[in-house]
């Protein structure tokens, strides 16, 4: 399709004569979430870095709608205590040129739940804080695509819940494009309009459902994993609300408190 | 005494100016060893330039821009583990330079200058050398403050962001190889990493933002400076060791001093 806001053919990436990545083709179109799932070691990182220019391909072509800006939310960020930086002065430092309209950004900082945190030191975060600002850093541009390297890395599981529904939120806001790694199966299906498991190449790809009949994820993650994917979109209202009552706003917040 | 202690005292400040504010990126990014590694490249540069002929503080640049660029592309390429890389740079640098010195023994070179600095030398010409070298050192500092910063935090954020990394990675380098290139008049090259990194580290417990450090930074090192002067005129200590002294004793009483407000 013409419309994608990237495209990506036969990347190959490979790094001291291993093949790290082969043969990996997408497309990323705008509104829509995509995964990219599979074992340790499968290229997912190597590939969102490559498609970020973070990396070279060894052959293949990434094509980007002009003018396209990614926003990016890093693994993680290695801080040094040596560096006093508070979250207000971190996120001051991603403003570009294209500031997302103040009315936006106030919703979407109260959506990520920082106000309170914006005169702490970076380092003094915790992992699902720090997660947190480094989503709203990615947003401050207004991006088209978005590319989240495991964004719920280090966070428990309530927060991740809440981190899945806000990443939906962010997409329905912004209208952009979604690309996002993540490891579990459970929490992806419902928030994603396209899977891709990677194993050094594409095993498989499309809506979650479809995926988890796919016999390639049933070789990679068993049986249980695979159909995790298409149970969970028929549970998540159910499995949703009995969490509901528990999880949302008091629980967290008290959780932050310490 | 006020003409033969002005244009090391005025010196000895812009220098110090210079090194804080430096010294904080030095300090952020664990970079202390490559500083070192520069410095005692510094001294194979003053030798390269006895041999050739040319103007020391010149060499000396020159010689420690091109190990910068160098260094730079190595690091980049991850053959060997970057300590190692610099370790055997570092040394072998130092011991090639000790050995071309002792060649040339009929030209009398100042060992005991090259290696812990001769601050009361500094006469009106080197004066035009370092102030115009910290001039443009911090006006570049000042002009990429941002992408650095953001550079510094985290690279492939700042990449995505678009600002040009290797540039900014290189162009740091050579910064640090231009003051030390100038600082080495002063402390030496045993101790001028001291100049960069112990102002910095001091300067970080006072305080909150990037900017606030480096200014605390250049403030902190040109109290040593002073301080170090003072230091030599009075008990006639070496003057390079008397500046690092002040600024290491500044260092541990911020440090030892209970802290206001958080941690």
């Amino acid at each position: 399709m013409t419309s994608a806001l990237l495209s990506a053919q036969n990347i190959l990436v490979k790094r001291s004569g291993r093949t790290l990545i082969h043969d990996v083709s997408l497309d990323l179109q705008a509104g829509q979430i995509t995964t990219l799932i599979g074992p340790n070691g499968a290229g997912k990182s190597t590939l969102v870095r490559t498609l970020l220019g973070l990396q070279d391909a060894n052959a293949g072509s990434i094509i980007k709608q002009t003018g396209l800006r990614i926003g990016y939310m890093p693994q993680k960020l290695n801080l040094e205590p040596t560096l006093p930086l508070t979250v207000q002065r971190f996120l001051d430092l991603g403003l570009g040129q294209h500031q997302l309209a103040p009315k936006l950004l106030t919703k979407l900082s109260k959506a990520c739940r920082i106000e309170h945190l914006l005169t702490q030191p970076m380092q003094y975060l915790s992992g699902g804080e720090t997660q947190r600002v480094l989503l709203l850093r990615a947003l401050l541009n207004s991006p088209h695509l978005l590319i989240l390297d495991e964004p719920v890395q280090g966070v428990d599981i309530s927060g991740q819940v809440a981190m899945y529904e806000l990443i939906v939120d962010i997409r329905d806001q912004l209208g952009c494009g979604i690309l996002m790694i993540s490891h579990d199966l459970h929490m992806v299906a419902a928030a994603t309009d396209q899977v891709i498991c990677l194993n050094q190449h594409v095993c498989c790809s499309g809506h979650p459902q479809q995926v988890s009949q796919d016999p390639a994820i049933i070789e990679l993650f068993g049986v249980q994993g695979a159909s995790a994917l298409a149970v969970y979109n028929h549970q998540h209202n159910h499995h949703h609300d009995s969490h509901g009552t528990i999880i949302p706003g008091k629980h967290s917040e008290a959780c932050h408190h310490d | 005494m006020i003409d033969i202690l002005l244009w090391p005292w005025l010196g000895g400040m812009l220098i110090a100016a210079t090194t804080g504010p430096l010294g904080a990126f030095v300090v952020w990014r664990r970079m202390a060893y490559f500083g070192d590694t520069l410095a005692h490249a510094a001294l194979l540069g003053v030798a390269l330039g006895w041999m050739l002929h040319i103007n020391l503080t010149l060499a000396v640049v020159l010689f420690c821009l091109l190990l910068a660029i160098l260094l730079s592309a190595l690091m980049y390429q991850r053959i060997i583990a970057t300590d190692t890389l610099l370790g055997i740079l570092s040394h072998s640098s130092l011991a090639v330079g000790l050995v071309i010195i002792s060649l040339f023994n009929n030209q009398p070179v100042d060992l005991m200058a090259m290696l812990f600095g001769d601050l009361l030398a500094i006469g009106s010409e080197d004066m035009l050398w370092i102030s115009l070298s910290c001039a443009i050192v911090l006006a570049i500092l000042a002009y990429y403050w941002q992408p650095l910063l953001n550079h510094t935090i985290c690279p492939e954020l700042a990449h995505v962001e678009g600002v040009n990394t290797n540039f900014m990675r290189t162009l740091l380098f050579v910064l640090i190889a231009m003051v030390i290139a100038i600082a080495m008049k002063i402390v030496g090259i045993l101790l001028i990493t001291s100049l960069l990194i112990i102002p910095a580290a001091s300067a970080r417990r006072l305080a909150t933002t990037p900017e606030q450090m480096a200014m605390w930074a250049a403030l902190l090192g040109c109290f040593a400076a002073t301080g170090g002067m003072a230091l030599s005129w009075i008990y006639d200590t070496p003057a390079g060791p008397s500046v690092v002294v002040i600024a290491s004793a500044v260092f541990f009483i911020l440090y030892l001093a209970p802290a206001k407000g958080r941690r």
